[in-house]
């Protein structure tokens, strides 16, 4: 009667997920090297090399890395399907996707064919292990409710975006004939639009009512959106391929008032939480849910009013607030959750009444959070203000950038050797007990 | 008719008011009103694993011939919660109310992961599994006297 494949099996190790998170932060970091280093000129335009290294920075290196992580965290919780050969899947998911994103960077900025190939060999087999494995645990999942079903149309979107990815790819490595400009564009949406926000949409269908205690997401929103989104991509890349532009225009605004509509439901469910005490991750899923909406605004404005859409900031205010904004707030937030929670469970498995567990809070104090959120904030606003008039606000942003940045990945390394400091106390701890033991037993027998 | 998915999502729904109510009065310091709301709350948490794991988990693996399955997972877990719970009292008898909020905060995600697993998986597999009998398993929880914490 089993289905096959339930399992309620408890979390992967500890450095399975672990690995992503504390890498993904120092991608913030190289992103502010990045514009430092480039300065106000990087936001000439969208389609400059330094540009797209920046871009690539936040997606690859910050993004993809820890909702990859995240999934191979959560599967089991969610659908309760353990990702097969956890340990052996991190690592050829992690090495090739940190390497291959730096890669891909000194390929933008050198724009040699061989860094862009290298990149490929190692982008392409890294998102294919986490394509296979995911896919795999996903369409196992015994229940469809309406994360599964989100996730499962984050993932086929996944496929369309690394696809892509590899056809442009192509482009510049092997001399590929392509549409460029067309296929960048539909690259990007599946992105943001398909992968990102769909995978996101999945996570606080559970996330937001749980741990806000909040009333559940309307269930034709939870069921209903993701794959109404993606038939709606589908239907938008093929106007767009074909050349039909008003019914392009006309589907794209559609997807803009999907966004809208997620983005201000949560909102308001947030309004409506029931725990009251001051959750330090609260101000991430606001700031990214405004964010969101900002963005499908100035989306659905920039497709009925072509004269703004040409322009050079709303342009990169487009990728600012749905990367930025809208994505990199949601996981920095659920980073301060993810890894202090999986800090103390796996202590509180390992000491199992040997020691005393740090809380939570003791591993990873309200103060530090608030204080790096701060951070994010003002790297926020410098970015989109450095959008508007790129010789004043750059270098403040790229600084405010650099310090939220590294405060993030600070604030992880400190659970992270809270964590082996407790660990190896404990157990010396115990093997102290033990030897103790065996003493007393040797003086008993002799 | 309640399906065993709505009738223990309810459970699951009001012992999260409780949750937030104790974390709320921990955040005001009054020490006597938050062991009081805490004691309630631990209370509501008890009746409820004991009413799953006498009535609900035994139909299911009578049902399914199989202890060693989910239910086996869903015990364990019910241990580390009383474990966690056992904990939080420990900090409010010493009166920190710091450390009693830190362990609320791992508490809170111990109780929702496993909430997910058992409103998104256990209880619609319940539902399908014990279909004519469901009506009588919800009425022996209902009836289950509320006992102390063990």
């Amino acid at each position: 009667m089993m289905p096959a494949g339930l399992s309620f099996e408890q979390a992967p190790p500890f450095g399975v997920p672990l690995r992503f998170f504390l890498t993904a932060p120092w991608f913030l970091v190289l992103a502010a090297a990045l514009l430092l280093w480039q300065g106000p000129d990087i936001f000439a335009s969208r389609w400059l090399p330094a540009t797209l290294a920046l871009t690539h920075l936040l997606t690859l290196g910050f993004m993809a890395q820890v909702m990859l992580g995240a999934l191979l965290q959560m599967l089991p919780v969610v659908v309760g399907v353990v990702v097969p050969w956890p340990r052996l899947t991190a690592t050829l998911i992690h090495v090739p996707l940190t390497l291959g994103t730096l890669a891909l960077c000194i390929a933008f900025l050198s724009g040699t064919p061989d860094w862009y190939r290298g990149a490929l060999w190692l982008l392409g087999p890294s998102f294919g292990v986490a394509l296979t494995a995911i896919h795999f645990a996903l369409w196992r999942a015994p229940v469809a409710g309406g994360t599964v079903i989100a996730l499962r149309c984050a993932l086929g979107a996944l496929l369309v975006v690394v696809g892509l990815g590899l056809c442009l790819g192509g482009y510049v490595g092997w001399g590929l004939w392509l549409p460029i400009v067309t296929t960048t564009n539909l690259h990007a949406v599946w992105g943001l639009v398909g992968w990102t926000a769909l995978l996101v949409a999945g996570v606080a269908y559970q996330v937001v009512p749980m741990f806000q205690i909040t009333p559940s997401y309307p269930r034709w929103l939870s069921r209903g959106f993701a794959p109404l989104m993606v038939t709606i991509l589908v239907a938008w890349s093929i106007f767009v391929l074909a050349g039909w532009g008003a019914a392009a225009a006309l589907t794209s605004a559609v997807l803009a008032i999907g966004l809208a509509i997620f983005a201000a439901t949560t909102l308001y469910l947030l309004v409506q939480r029931r725990r009251k005490i001051g959750d330090s991750t609260l101000g991430y899923w606001r700031a990214s849910m405004i964010s969101l909406l900002a963005s499908a605004l100035l989306w659905l404005a920039v497709s009925w009013i072509p004269a703004l859409g040409s322009t050079q900031p709303a342009e990169l205010l487009l990728g600012i607030l749905p990367i930025f904004g809208f994505t990199v707030a949601v996981i920095n937030g659920m980073l301060y959750k993810i890894v202090p929670f999986l800090a103390w469970f796996h202590l509180q498995a390992q000491l199992f009444q040997r020691a005393k567990v740090p809380t939570m809070k003791r591993l990873l104090p309200d103060t530090a959070i608030r204080r790096q959120f701060w951070a994010y904030l003002a790297a926020l606003l410098l970015l989109l203000a450095a959008a508007l008039y790129p010789a004043v606000f750059t270098y403040p942003a790229a600084l405010a950038l650099g310090v939220t940045g590294a405060w993030l990945g600070t604030n992880l390394l400190g659970v992270w050797r809270m964590y082996r400091r407790v660990v190896q106390e404990g157990s010396a701890g115990s093997s102290a007990v033990t030897q103790s033991a065996v003493v007393l037993d040797r003086a008993r027998s002799s | 008719m309640d399906t065993i998915t709505e009738f223990l999502a309810d459970e699951h729904r009001c012992c999260d008011e409780s949750f937030a109510a104790t974390e709320e009065v921990a955040q005001t310091g009054d020490l006597a009103r938050c062991r009081a709301s805490f004691q309630q709350f631990r209370a509501a948490m008890e009746h409820h694993f004991q009413k799953e794991e006498a009535m609900l988990f035994p139909a299911f693996e009578q049902a399914t011939g199989n202890a060693m399955g989910p239910t086996r997972v869903m015990r364990l877990e019910h241990q580390q919660m009383r474990e966690t719970l056992a904990g939080m009292d420990d900090a409010l008898a010493g009166g920190d109310l710091d450390d009693f909020l830190g362990q609320a905060e791992g508490l809170l995600i111990l109780m929702q992961q496993h909430n997910i697993k058992e409103e998104q998986m256990l209880y619609p597999m319940c539902d399908r599994l014990l279909s004519g009998a469901a009506g009588s398993v919800i009425q022996a929880m209902r009836d289950l006297p509320a006992a102390q914490p063990t």
